[in-house]
């Protein structure tokens, strides 16, 4: 099965006749490519970068402060997916606050957040909400699920993102080379095909939005190289089971009716300009943001030494960062690269020993 | 974070489905896909069922799952 896209890839490769740079954006897309091999299966001269596309690397220390915050106060529960916990705030993660006290849980989906907050009128119940735009709907159900059914006591700390301004930020930063992108199957499962078109349109770039096995992500690198070879750039889905050009509307209905456009602050990247979703006005019981608007927090401070800004934004491997291995793994996470099941780190932890000498593509 | 997995809709009630995911039954909110049945299969994301699949993508997706397994069965075969 595999036979056909390596050497349609190599013959491709050797076409082509010079390096080729791939980013996947997606953080399932970085673990799967080590988990499944693919690395290890790319002709000479072709490369995988890992891209900004974890939400939990790219969620800021402020945003841990605040959630940390909210978790210290009297009455209140905190719920998040298992991800966030060890992401290290200025002073404290979720979990050093859980240790210490604070009632921090995590839930498989913001569902169980909402039947926590049914279950217990008395609590202040806060569901962290993180992630792109696969997520954002699943959490904006339980928000307006929370207004119709008169929840009063629900509500989210919303740090949602969009990912297509965060590929054109780093595109036109410069700072790293990118020949194509491998695009995320399940964001575009909900947004389509069509938030990648001003990219290849407009910067030139080819996009293939791809699925996560390892004969998936082979042929969308195929995709890519074609496209290249034959000088052009297209959004092209090699996901073709999951994915359309337009993607689930009830899903957009559902984000466009809670949530406007904002900008938002990634870690490593800085101010995205148009890259957040902040909650609509007529939300605004159900935002914690607001409704902990007067928390002191401290100062937030970034991890000494600590690479993962660079990791983001493409410039830098894990490898190349000082703390890697030494101060920094997984169960002592310096960066959330490290803490999250798919940062760009923690792959490079788990897989590095076996795939030693794909490493350097 | 972005992870979604295909299951199969064993029981419906509205809004609210039970998903068999390689013979694990999860409950999963349908009202995000069109006209949900028992019997379909949806990739579900979060304790929601994202996407339905069509007979033709579930036919892909065994025949992509198949062609991993025969790739892995080789690579015992020749280690041997």
């Amino acid at each position: 099965m595999m036979k056909k896209p390596i050497e349609s890839m190599a013959a491709l490769s050797e076409q082509l006749g010079r390096p080729a740079r791939f980013m996947e954006v997606c953080g399932t897309h970085t673990m799967a490519a080590f988990r499944t091999g693919l690395r290890s299966l790319l002709p000479e001269g072709v490369s995988l970068i890992s891209g900004p596309g974890c939400p939990v690397c790219v969620t800021t220390t402020s945003y841990i402060d605040k959630a940390v915050a909210i978790a210290g106060t009297a009455g209140t529960s905190v719920y998040t997916f298992g991800d966030m916990l060890k992401v290290p705030g200025t002073e404290s993660s979720l979990e050093q606050a859980r240790a210490g006290g604070s009632d921090v849980n995590i839930v498989y989906s913001p569902i169980d957040a909402l039947d926590a907050a049914k279950a217990h009128p008395d609590i202040r119940t806060v569901f962290l909400g993180v992630g792109f735009e696969t997520t954002t709907p699943t959490v904006g159900w339980t928000i307006r699920k929370a207004k119709e059914d008169g929840v009063g006591n629900y509500s989210v700390l919303c740090a949602h993102k969009t990912i297509p301004e965060a590929m054109t930020v780093l595109l036109e930063s410069g700072d790293v080379a990118i020949d194509g992108f491998m695009c995320p199957g399940h964001v575009s499962v909900i947004t389509g095909s069509q938030i990648y078109e001003p990219i290849s349109r407009d910067q030139g770039v080819p996009c293939v939005v791809a699925g996560f096995e390892i004969g998936d992500m082979a042929s969308a690198i195929e995709m890519l190289l074609k496209q290249i070879v034959q000088n052009r750039s297209a959004v092209e889905i090699q996901y073709t089971r999951s994915v359309t050009r337009t993607g689930n509307a009830a899903a957009q209905e559902l984000c466009n009716a809670l949530f406007d456009k904002s900008d938002a602050q990634w870690r490593g990247i800085g101010t995205i300009p148009g890259s957040g979703l902040k909650l609509k006005d007529e939300f605004a019981e159900h935002d914690a943001g607001r409704i902990f608007a007067d928390l002191e927090l401290p100062e937030p401070v970034a991890p000494k030494g600590c690479m993962c800004g660079d990791v983001l934004r493409g410039t830098s491997r894990p490898t190349d960062c000082p703390l890697f291995r030494e101060e920094c793994s997984p169960s002592n996470p310096v960066g959330p690269c490290m803490v999250s099941s798919e940062g760009t780190c923690a792959a490079y932890f788990k897989y590095g020993e076996t795939l030693e000498g794909s490493l350097s593509r | 974070m972005c992870l979604a997995i295909p299951g199969k809709i064993v029981e419906l009630d509205d809004e609210d489905a039970v998903i068999e995911i390689q013979g694990i039954r999860r409950q999963g909110n349908v009202s995000l896909i069109d006209d949900p049945q028992v019997g379909n299969y949806v990739l579900l994301h979060a304790g929601f069922a994202i996407h339905k699949w069509s007979e033709a993508d579930v036919r892909e997706y065994n025949e992509v799952m198949d062609g991993i397994a025969d790739a892995r069965k080789q690579d015992d075969e020749e280690a041997h």
